[in-house]
């Protein structure tokens, strides 16, 4: 359904102590976008993609996921969500993919799939199986799904993740940096699998270095610098004649990786 | 009389006393245990509270319970307890003396005991928890309560399965000590059938081949569960007991 805003940010601020961190954000992501989110070590990417789901709390502004709201209060001069219950409801609608996988190391690959659709979602077991059979054959780990996390490579351990996010039918994905904790050689089967995901219409906001993925892949980049966005729009402009002085730097950094 | 009687099971054999007191130790230190384990939770988490009264209260716990001798705690729990119990006793018109219950003592006081190890276990056990996992925990939807149970206790257990091996083995020493409160456990009886024929060095020798069978076979159990937890565990640690 495109034309449907499936994530809607607007004036995202997030302090830690005195620290402004993030200084006025506002992001859309309709159905079907892929936004590349760059931008230097520091300059707050982790912490915008952590305020969406509330891992962290903004200081202010307002998050929509799918037209719905999420609830703030101020208390104490502190913003807080109002509703615990709707935050774990929207978190179960936005599938976080993290750089350091996070798969559960006490389950099977086949149990992590299924742990939030069956638990979260409370949908029928034997459904959520042949579902997260599906899936784990979408992302080419199919053979692994009785094997613990820890005896799996870093690549397919990220994709194990990902099928563990998309078991939630998630509306928006968010990857932060999903390919920095990996080899070289195993980026690329996880570059694949998001490419594919793209191409199925997935909306997602990714927080890369992978510039071939922010130029290829997605149909906008956002370049964040010092916790406001110096510069957004079509990879063709950004990465053209389009870009701004400060982003024509930061890619210059990343010059033999295209 | 020849050993075998004394040790067997006829008229003048020691061996069916000998044997339900095995028994009465294998209870008893259970029973601690399971104290100990309450205990230990609730210590535990007040120390990772964050809160600093709890945090405070917890600490104090802690130290006093694996500072003090056993048998100080044993004696101020059975015989503090009693005379308590005697003194409420008194005032409500009935004279003598009120015993506590021995089991019920000792299986407290060494629970107590027991709890304060397992508290310093447990923290550890959570501690251990990759924080990411956590994350990813609450970022799919889970609640406080659903992560607890799904995500928090099967790894705090994983993790404590070799501490509590030890405290086990260590409680089960301490259960010794109840024999103070009469409780006719291993070495109370061992003790009484040593004094009564005389034969210090055989019924010492014995009470202590039931203890080593008791800690080795619960030693086996210990490093069967722990193999059991360590499946999900990268390889390197898997050969590791
Ligand atoms: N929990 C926290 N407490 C205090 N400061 C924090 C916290 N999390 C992040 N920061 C600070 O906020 C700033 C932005 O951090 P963030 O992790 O969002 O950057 P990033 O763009 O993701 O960087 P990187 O590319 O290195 O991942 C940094 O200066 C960081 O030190
Ligand atoms: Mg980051």
């Amino acid at each position: 359904m495109p034309g449907v805003t499936r994530l809607s940010v607007r004036n995202i601020r997030k302090s830690f102590g005195d620290h402004e961190v993030l200084k006025g954000i506002s992001l859309d992501a309709e159905d079907g976008d892929v936004i590349s989110l760059l931008g230097a070590s520091g300059s707050g990417k982790s912490t915008f993609l952590r305020c969406i789901n509330l891992l962290e709390t903004a200081s202010d502004g307002e998050i929509f996921v799918d037209g719905e709201q999420i609830r703030m209060v101020k208390k104490n001069g502190q913003n807080r969500p109002e509703s615990q219950k709707q935050v774990d409801h929207i978190r179960s609608e936005l599938g976080m993919v993290f750089q350091s996988f996070n798969l559960w190391s006490h389950m099977t690959i086949l149990q992590n799939v299924i742990e939030g659709p069956v638990h979260v979602l409370k949908r029928p077991k034997a459904e959520c199986i042949a579902e997260a059979e599906a899936l784990l054959e979408k992302v080419g780990i199919a053979d692994k799904r009785h094997a613990y996390p820890a005896h799996l490579s870093g690549g397919q351990q990220q994709r194990a993740a990902i099928a563990r996010a998309l078991a939630m039918k998630p509306k928006v994905m968010l990857f932060d940096e999903p390919t920095s904790a990996l080899d070289p050689e195993l980026v690329g089967e996880v570059l694949r699998v998001m490419r594919a995901l793209a191409e199925d219409g997935m909306t997602m906001l990714v927080v890369t270095h992978e510039m071939s993925f922010a130029r290829n892949v997605s149909n906008r980049v956002v370049f964040m610098r010092q916790g406001v966005v110096d510069s957004s729009g079509a990879p063709d402009d950004m990465f053209g004649s389009g870009a701004s002085p400060a982003f024509r730097q930061f890619i210059g950094h990343f010059g033999g990786e295209q | 009389m020849a050993t075998l009687e004394l040790l067997g099971f006829g008229q003048n054999g020691w061996g069916a006393l000998l044997l339900v007191a095995t028994l009465m130790t294998l209870a008893v230190t259970a029973t601690a245990l399971l104290i100990g384990a309450v205990l230990g939770t609730v210590v535990a988490t007040a120390k990772l509270s964050g809160n600093m009264l709890l945090v405070g209260l917890g600490n104090v716990y802690t130290t006093v319970f694996r500072g003090v001798p056993e048998l100080l705690i044993i004696y101020l729990i059975y015989f503090g307890g009693s005379s308590a119990v005697t003194a409420v006793g008194q005032w409500l018109g009935y004279e003598g003396f009120l015993g506590l219950p021995s089991f019920a003592a000792g299986a407290l006081a060494v629970g107590i005991i027991s709890g304060s190890y397992q508290a310093e276990v447990y923290r550890g056990a959570y501690l251990a928890i990759a924080k990411g996992e956590l994350e990813a925990a609450s970022a799919i939807g889970m609640n406080r309560m659903l992560r607890l149970r799904r995500v928090v206790m099967p790894q705090v257990l994983r993790y404590a399965i070799p501490g509590l091996g030890n405290v086990w083995q260590l409680t089960l020493k301490d259960s010794a000590l109840i024999s103070v409160t009469g409780l006719a456990e291993l070495m109370r009886t061992s003790q009484v059938a040593a004094g009564s024929t005389r034969q210090y060095f055989l019924f010492y020798i014995v009470g202590g081949v039931l203890y080593l069978l008791l800690t080795s076979f619960s030693d086996r159990l210990f490093n069967r569960a722990e193999r059991r937890a360590n499946r999900s565990m990268p390889a390197a640690a898997m050969g590791q007991a």
